[in-house]
């Protein structure tokens, strides 16, 4: 290991980055100190404040727009582009020089995340970045902050953990890992959000949380970011006399989080002034979203009150007559929200999902169904057999339609209206009574905002063998698909099998077994390969061929893509070999392709140019 | 004050026991050398009391950041008298809202004193004027015993944004062109 001082966690967040550490030198004990780490940041031109939370945001000015010094950052650097507070701010004015949601971008299959494509809407003369670079501005500011703050201990030289969705697929955690590479980070590792807020949960326990579950318990992760939904599953077993944590399943990547919610409202209250001729601009709608957020966090965690003030101010100076001023009704909260977000439907629903058309827009695949509870049905559903591999399970009772959790962490600044809170967990455990089960309960103590950030600085201490970890490994079995060999029937395509090359569960620092199997590669010209995961596929093996799946078991991810030199071969010579997958130290998938002669090996990559 | 005319002998008195303890004592010897020299000490003066006018940077600062999160100096510049109280009640939620964050941001604020107001309480001698005033039939000799009319407020933090150098804090806000 290192000689780091610090264990530091970053949560590289759609919305918010924020950082925190734990001191490697303390005894060890129960109560680990933990510190959040500021994060100056310019709030206005020329101005800078520490903050916990960095905006997500990078703007990219006019070279008039401000003077250089305006940009000078506490560390003495001016760099031609903001980052945080300030980049939001200027952002909801000129919007086409606003790069936001990179993250969200990061692990869009249908673009090229290394070419320059956002702000999407950027005319020709505005310089575009690519999302990785996006994600490096915002690691480099964080490494910067940090570096001012403790100039005895650079943060290139701390174990540094980052958190990734645990929906991220290989791709995008691959490149979360190459941002982090280009800041320069040398000791880094991956680390999945809910997993994060999970061991934050038993960090802030103090020790209790042997006492607040038992072997036998399923914990549901839900982790409501301000972009993202990510569900996990955690199993407590027991091994050699103590309690052991296993990350069973995760859930789909659904984009979908607290700021559609805040949106939705907004939505709701323009049209309400269009009613009485009143239209906003972007600016005045930026206002409105802004107003509704504040009216209803004041709502969801004060029941009595009916209506909330919504005030868009006006843009010029005349503050009083320019203001528009109009509310928000309880029953419109509850019913954009509650009824839009988290509709009461039964354990057999199921997100609505339009087929995909062919002319897709350049854009990011937001999720088509906005009612979260169907996003969870579907996921407890589908996950039914997770733990039946696992020893001191009670079976499920013989007709269970879904997995049964018997304790629920929630996770994100929505949680913190306590409707929603209990609105999510009362109808899980309306679906458990119905199959029999006890409800599940609540795990109390959680820290919604900056969990994430603690708990990954707290399991860069875990890792040093400290308290409990939780064991993973990859939350997928992955599959490359083969064409069968069988005669060609005319205006058929050979049918497609797939075989499996990574079985599910592969802990960091292991390798698969090389699959008997070879496929084709022709030298000289990238192939392109089917590549597919399952989540729900726990027995198959390296080596393992399934002829026929359905969408809902196997799902069809991005393509991969293997390009052998032509030196020593011939140009267009096919050459048989063998794919290998390993799971690297810092978390992410590896493939290579392995030839049947020689001892070289050729690195098959998941961010192929987008899908044209 | 007139000096008094020294006498001969007086002058050979005063000349012996200076050769003595110029010989004896090393600090008088500095004074006799300072005197012999022409330099002498004034003597420390008690300082008058002054006045001095404060920075205006951190002012005008407040003020920028008072408009820009709440629009401070927006609703100060307009004429309420032409308005409907409706229409100023919204304008004021804005200002409220936005000054309230800013004040809260920027500023720790606790009250002076934790008594709740319209309680007795007693000032024991030596309690600071500034912190506490006095109203009313303010006469006799601590301690005091009277009526908790206002809290008071006192600043336990102040946390300004740091601000670059040759920054214009006299632009408390841009104006704005759109393009």
């Amino acid at each position: 290991m290192s000689t780091a001082r610090y264990a530091v966690g970053i949560d590289l967040g759609t919305t918010h980055c924020v950082m925190a550490a734990v001191d490697l030198t303390q005894d060890e004990s129960e109560q680990v100190l933990q510190q959040m780490v500021a994060i100056p940041q310019l709030t206005g031109p020329g101005s800078v404040e520490d903050r916990l939370l960095l905006p997500s945001f990078l703007y990219l000015p006019h070279s008039d727009e401000l003077a250089p010094n305006d940009l000078t950052l506490p560390w003495g650097i001016q760099p031609p582009f903001v980052v945080g507070e300030l980049a939001r701010n200027l952002g909801s004015r000129t919007p086409i020089r606003l790069v936001a949601s990179a993250k969200s971008w990061l692990c869009h299959p249908g673009v090229d995340r290394r070419a320059p494509i956002l702000p999407v809407e950027a005319p020709a003369e505005v310089p575009q970045v690519s999302p990785l670079q996006a994600s490096i501005h915002y690691l480099e500011h964080l490494r910067q902050s940090w570096d001012y703050q403790h100039p005895d201990a650079p943060l290139l030289e701390q174990e540094v953990t980052i958190t990734v969705p645990a929906s991220f697929d290989p791709a995008a955690r691959e490149l979360t890992d190459e941002a982090a590479a280009a800041v320069g980070f040398g000791h880094r590792i991956l680390l999945e959000e809910p997993q994060a807020a999970l061991y934050s949960w038993i960090l802030a326990s103090q020790g209790g949380w042997r006492k607040q579950v038992k072997v036998g318990d399923i914990i549901l992760v839900i982790d409501l970011g301000g972009g993202t939904t990510d569900l996990s599953l955690i199993a407590v077993t027991e091994r050699d006399g103590s309690l052991e944590l296993n990350r069973v399943a995760v859930g789909d990547h659904i984009l979908l989080g607290g700021d559609n919610m805040d949106l939705a409202l907004a939505h709701v209250v323009r049209t309400k002034l269009a009613g009485q001729n009143i239209s906003l601009d972007l600016w005045q709608l930026q206002a409105l979203t802004h107003g509704c957020r504040a009216a209803k966090e004041a709502m969801l965690t004060d029941p009595g009150i009916e209506t909330m003030p919504v005030v868009v101010p006006s843009r010029g100076s005349r503050l009083i007559g320019g203001t528009i001023r109009t509310e928000l009704t309880r029953d419109e909260v509850t019913h954009t929200l509650v009824e839009g977000f988290f509709p009461w439907v039964d354990a057999a629903a199921r997100p609505a999902s339009r087929a995909r058309t062919a002319l897709t827009k350049l854009g990011l695949p937001y999720a088509q169904d906005a009612g979260i509870s169907r996003h969870l049905a579907a996921f407890l559903g589908r996950q039914t057999h997770a733990t039946e591999a696992l020893a001191g399970f009670a079976a499920l009772p013989p007709n269970a339609s879904f997995l049964h959790p018997t304790a629920v962490l929630l996770n994100g600044g929505v949680f913190k209206a306590p409707l929603l809170a209990e609105r999510t967990l009362e109808m899980l455990n309306a679906w458990l009574q119905a199959e029999g089960s006890p409800p599940a309960r609540l795990l109390e103590g959680a820290d919604l905002d900056l969990a994430v950030a603690r708990g990954a600085a707290y399991y860069g201490y875990v890792r040093r063998g400290r308290g409990v970890r939780i064991r993973g490994g990859t939350a997928k079995a992955y599959y490359v698909g083969i064409e069968s060999a069988m005669p060609a029937v005319p205006g058929m395509e050979p049918p497609l099998q797939a075989l499996c090359i990574a079985p599910f569960g592969m802990e960091e620092g292991t390798d698969a077994a090389l699959p008997s199997q070879e496929v084709g590669l022709v030298v000289g010209e990238p192939v392109r390969f089917h590549f597919f995961g399952s989540s729900v596929r726990r027995e198959d093996r390296v080596g393992s061929v399934l002829e026929q799946w359905s969408p809902e078991e196997v799902e069809e991810l991005e393509e991969i893509e293997a390009n052998l030199p032509a030196e020593g071969r011939n140009p267009g010579e096919v050459v048989p070999v063998r794919l290998h997958a390993a799971v690297t130290e810092v978390g992410t998938l590896r493939l290579e392709a392995i030839p049947r002669e020689g001892n070289q090996t050729w690195k098959v990559e998941f961010d192929v140019r987008g899908q044209e | 004050m007139t000096e008094p005319k020294f006498s001969f002998f007086a002058r050979l008195l005063l000349a012996l026991q200076a050769f003595w303890r110029t010989l004896s004592d090393p600090e008088f010897a500095t004074g006799v050398a300072r005197l012999s020299q022409g330099t002498l000490p004034a003597p420390a003066a008690e300082a008058a009391p002054g006045l001095r006018q404060t920075a205006p940077e951190s002012a005008l600062q407040l003020l920028s950041l008072l408009q820009q999160e709440g629009r401070f100096v927006d609703f100060l510049e307009e004429n309420v008298s032409a308005y409907a109280d409706a229409e100023i009640g919204g304008a004021a939620r804005v200002v409220h809202e936005g000054c309230r964050k800013a004040l809260h941001a920027y500023f720790s604020i606790v009250p002076v004193r934790t008594e709740s107001e319209g309680s007795r309480l007693t000032l024991q001698s030596g309690f600071d004027p500034a912190a506490t005033r006095l109203t009313g039939n303010v006469v006799g000799q601590p301690p005091f015993t009277g009526t908790l009319m206002h809290r008071g407020w006192q600043v336990t933090a102040i946390k300004l944004p740091q601000l670059a150098e040759g920054h214009n804090v006299k632009i408390l806000a841009p104006a704005e062109v759109e393009l």
